[in-house]
């Protein structure tokens, strides 16, 4: 069974899914909708195939192929996938179904071709899947562009107030962070012997000056794609206009790229680099920790402000892979699934109770738990584990960094533990104004907030909440398949953990 | 009095071009002796016969690698290559030439002498068949572009140049509607097309006296003599790099790069739509072709010193390119300018100082020629009743009243914007990877800058069609008849085939990199 293509079936699938669904009629947006959903679910058990016939403690990269494709230039398609790519995979196939069915009336409100939105979805899967299962630079770059492509229509065809800005936005912050790569990526290429192949190239000796300046390349375009401060400004604007099961994919797993990126292949490629631009990037993920949870504070606009959450996270990301401990990057690709997971379930649920009343501001609500008792629920429930309450996911992942880089950095880890309680401020400020205190009587004329949660969103929720509370309590099959990756690029940039002092932390963390 | 000798010519090298200004003669005749209705099907057939014709015997002579006609011409592979894309892109121009079921008569004029804006140009608007003389000219400017890129001496490349812009100063000034516009083109590229060969006559002539300066050599214009005498050559000297700036000047000219762009957006907008493709596309291929094979072959020796120049021109004509597109309001004048900024990519190219340059700018040349041509087929879609809607704001909400042609029209732009999977990405990272490889990374950067800044006016036509609701003068697109039909397909596919899969054209044009000397 493992000889069976994964990660090539794996990736075509949902383009073939796509084109079947774009070419249905569109007076049949039923029909469509249910295609899109069992091609997702499809997508989804192959996924848990591979996922079982993965080999705990096996290679670092495995399910590896390669074909040709442009010899000239030595390019494959090459796909391979190691720990940090399998539980990106997962977190994909398994949050695309459920946006699919999250989605199934958001399509309605806006003139546009109810099948073109699923089959975009689709699309955007494909890419999704074919970015973190690349393994070939070139390939690797193909889908890191073409992934904007899907997006933008999503966001400026489907979107809310001001789509055609935020998509624009969206669109130019992500092109211009990936001509930079490309520049890097034909940099790579010349200076590693003209060939694409991620192990071949993480071999090559590389100058001092031409490895800072390729670090860069990647760097700026990880950077916007996370979205690390400064370069963050495009994703509010996103996310606050972007179809909630949009933006629940745009920054569950779309910004996740960036983070993965990182890890992929600017550490791996550029190690001397990387340890040398290490401070930057920490003071980067400290600002963002900080400065996005003020302004997440601030916001009055639901999908604004779980935006800006998003940006403290990826501070938090940032941290653990600029730390350069192994318990803080664990943390960090933990944190990667655990985010997804958890900021995905907020998006989806805010994107409910959007769609009831109306309007994202949270002014328009206020004692909304009184009529939808179970939404509101869900809202606090999915609030706790974005400020990683002990027992969801997320503060296994928070704390997993925060030790992480304690060891090595304590100023930083202070600081960044400073988040923590702006996180507390923001969820805790954002569920009481909306879902607690006194009701608000407009709330009681609008129509839709008489219905709480209906059995297609309990199913829609029900598997993400399961899935945060059982890795907030056993993380052990994530850890295990995530930690030999994180191990091995620790090893490519030459860092060891400094010997405990007293007890080993990754143990207490458990 | 000393017998003359002949020069040998091999015939079967220099068919192509025979073929093509044979039957632009035949289009004259035709002209004279054929009646007026069925004057169009001939000398369409003619003209496309002529080409596909001469394509056959480039595919035949694709071995050849041989100097000609007393050395006047170089059937090499680049000159075959090249010779081959024009001829592919001048079938599809031709098809959009033809095409008469879009607009009644078709997109010429039927006499361009009639005073314009009078009754009668606008009684011969309304659907008097168009000039078939537009046939017989295109095919001599084919002619002459064939001549161009194989031209081996500089003033057969300077008669080329003629023989080929002649007829598109003509051609420019036929459109049907907006006549003043049109002649306005016609005339401003004819003054200034004027003083670019002057510059360029000036060039050869101080090259000429350059070549005489070298003791022990016998003067000539031909490219031979030229790399030895710049081998040579003791010192650097003032007649060389005259006379090389200033044929660059004619040759940029063609190639519609910085600061001798001027002409390009005017005469993009006045000439006819398919015109305009076909200079887009074809007489890109001509100029760069001839660029290169100047640069590569005839002042190879000189790299050094004319590479920071002709960079910096490289770098100023993608800027210029790229910033003045982002404030236009007429897409036939944002296309205008975003050649211009595609000049300034070809050049990247032509100055990688390997083979993986020239083939990079052959695929690039290829690629972009299909491309162009499939956009400026749209353009001739979207019309209403006085012609064609070209004003941006008449796009909106496009992608709603004709999804499928906004579809194909947002894919091209995708591919000017150089997304990967389509040939704007490909051939961007052909001449890229080239040029770093060179060690000429200062200009992919400038590249890598001004791609950003590009992407924005493409990103803005696509909000137009896409995310903009239809305005009360949006144009519906008009049904295309079977030979817009035909080159749209063409484009669009090729666009596409090049992106995926650009092995077996990167293949060709590796194998087609050396230069005869």
């Amino acid at each position: 069974m493992s000889d069976f293509p994964f990660l090539s079936v794996l990736t075509v699938a949902p383009l073939v899914g796509a084109l079947v669904v774009a070419v249905l009629p569109r007076r049949r947006p039923e029909l469509a909708k249910q295609v899109a959903l069992g091609w997702s679910l499809l997508v989804l058990a192959l996924s848990v195939v591979m996922w079982v016939t993965w080999q705990t403690g096996g290679d670092r990269f495995q399910f590896r192929e390669s074909y040709p494709w442009i010899p000239n230039w030595g390019v494959n398609f090459t796909f391979a996938a190691d720990g940090i790519a399998l539980v990106m995979l997962m977190l994909i196939a398994l949050l695309v179904p459920l946006v699919i069915l999250a989605s199934w009336h958001d399509a309605e409100s806006s003139k546009r071709s109810v099948p073109t939105y699923f089959a975009l979805l689709l699309v955007l899967e494909f890419t999704m899947i074919g970015v973190f299962a690349a393994a070939d630079v070139f390939l690797f770059y193909v889908f890191f562009e073409v992934m904007l492509v899907p997006m933008y229509f999503l966001i400026g065809s489907y979107g809310g107030h001001q789509r055609q800005y935020a998509a624009v936005k969206f669109f130019l912050y992500s092109l211009v962070g990936g001509l930079f790569m490309l520049a890097a990526v034909i940099g790579l290429w010349v200076v590693g012997g003209k060939t694409f192949d991620w192990v071949e190239l993480s071999q090559v000796d590389i100058s001092t000056g031409a490895e800072r300046w390729l670090f860069l390349g990647f760097f700026i375009a990880f950077a916007i794609k996370a979205p690390f401060f400064p370069f963050h400004t495009w994703l509010p604007d996103a996310g606050g206009a972007a179809p909630a099961g949009a933006a629940a994919l745009l920054v569950g797993v779309l910004d996740k790229v960036g983070t993965f990126g990182l890890l992929r292949y600017c550490l791996p490629l550029f190690p001397d680099a990387a340890k040398w631009f290490a401070p930057w990037a920490l003071a980067l993920g400290v600002i963002g920790i900080i400065y996005a949870a003020l302004l997440a504070i601030g916001q009055n606009d639901l999908k604004r402000l779980v935006s800006y959450t998003s940006i403290a996270h990826f501070g938090f990301i940032g941290i653990g892979i600029f730390a350069f401990t192994s318990q803080a990057a664990t943390g960090a690709v933990l944190y990667m699934v655990n985010h997804g997971l958890a900021t995905g379930l907020l998006f989806l649920v805010v994107g409910m109770l959007v769609a009831r009343r109306g309007s994202a501001l949270i002014s328009d609500f206020g004692g909304a738990g009184k009529l939808v008792p179970l939404l509101a629920g869900v809202l606090f429930f999915a609030g706790l584990a974005s400020l990683a309450l002990p027992g969801t996911a997320p503060f296994i992942s928070e704390f997993l960094v925060l030790i992480g880089t304690f060891s090595v950095n304590k100023p930083v880890a202070v600081i960044a533990t400073l988040g923590i309680i702006l996180a507390a401020a923001y969820v805790l400020w954002m569920v009481q104004r909306t879902t607690q205190g006194t009701l608000n009587p407009a709330l009681t004329e609008v129509e839709g907030m008489k219905r709480d949660l209906n059995l297609r969103e309990k199913v829609v929720v029900a598997p993400l909440v399961a899935l945060i509370v059982l890795l907030g309590f056993y993380p052990k099959p994530v850890t295990d398949v995530i930690n030999p990756a994180v191990q091995a690029t620790m090893q490519d940039i030459g860092k060891t953990d400094p010997a405990p002092s007293a007890g080993t932390p990754q143990e207490a963390s458990r | 009095m000393s017998e003359l000798k002949l020069p040998s010519i091999d015939y079967a090298a220099l068919a192509p071009t025979l073929i093509l200004l044979g039957a632009a003669l035949v289009g004259v005749l035709v002209e004279a002796f054929v009646p007026r209705r069925r004057r169009h099907v001939v000398q369409l057939a003619v003209a496309l016969l002529a080409v596909l014709g001469a394509l056959t015997m480039v595919v035949l002579n694709a071995n050849d690698r041989l100097i000609t006609i007393g050395g006047a011409i170089a059937i090499d592979g680049p000159a075959l290559f090249l010779q081959g894309a024009i001829l592919v892109l001048a079938a599809m121009a031709l098809l959009l030439i033809g095409e008469r079921t879009v607009e009644r008569g078709g997109a010429f004029v039927a006499q361009a002498a009639v005073t314009a804006e009078s009754a009668d140009d606008r009684r011969q608007a309304e659907g008097a068949p168009g000039a078939t003389e537009v046939y017989p000219l295109t095919s001599f400017a084919v002619g002459g572009m064939l001549i161009f890129v194989a031209a081996n001496d500089l003033l057969t490349m300077f008669i080329a140049l003629e023989v080929l812009s002649l007829p598109l100063y003509l051609l420019c000034a036929l459109a049907r509607r907006r006549r003043l516009l049109s002649q306005e083109a016609a005339m401003k590229y004819f003054l200034l097309g004027a003083y670019a060969s002057a510059f360029f006559l000036f060039g050869v002539a101080l090259v000429y006296g350059f070549t005489a300066g070298i003791p022990g050599r016998a003067a000539g214009v031909d490219f031979a003599t030229i790399h030895a005498a710049v081998a040579e050559s003791p010192s650097s000297s003032v007649l060389l790099f005259g006379g090389m700036a200033m044929i660059a000047i004619g040759l940029l000219f063609k190639a519609g790069a910085a600061p001798f762009h001027v002409w390009t957006p005017d005469v993009y907008q006045g000439a006819p739509t398919p015109i305009t493709g076909f200079m887009a596309a074809c007489t890109k291929v001509a100029a760069f072709g001839a660029l290169l094979r100047v640069f590569h072959v005839a002042f190879e020796g000189a790299r050094w010193d004319f590479t920071p120049v002709l960079g910096t021109v490289a770098v100023l004509t993608m800027l210029v390119g790229a910033v003045l597109a982002v404030t236009q309001t007429d897409i036939k004048r944002l296309l205008a300018y975003s050649s211009i900024a595609n000049a300034g990519y070809l050049l990247v190219g032509v100055l990688a100082p390997t083979s993986d340059g020239v083939s990079g700018t052959m695929f690039y040349l290829v690629a972009y020629g299909f491309s162009v041509l499939a956009a400026f087929a749209v353009v001739t879609l979207v019309r209403d009743a006085d012609g064609e809607a070209t004003h941006l704001s008449r796009w909106a909400g496009l992608g709603q009243r004709s999804p499928f042609y906004a579809g194909l029209f947002t894919f091209i732009l995708l591919a000017f914007a150089g997304i990967p999977l389509t040939s704007g990405f490909t051939s961007k990272f052909a001449v890229f990877s080239a040029a770093f490889d060179g060690g000429q990374g200062w200009l992919v950067i400038a590249g890598v800058l001004t791609s950003m800044v590009l992407a924005f006016p493409y990103l803005r036509v696509v909000v137009l069609m896409w995310l903009s609701e239809p305005g009360e003068s949006t144009p519906a697109v008009v049904m295309p008849g079977w030979l817009t039909s035909a080159a749209l397909t063409i484009g669009v596919v090729a666009t596409l085939v090049l992106g995926v899969f650009p092995q077996p054209l990167l293949d060709l044009a590796a194998g087609a990199a050396e230069f005869v000397r």
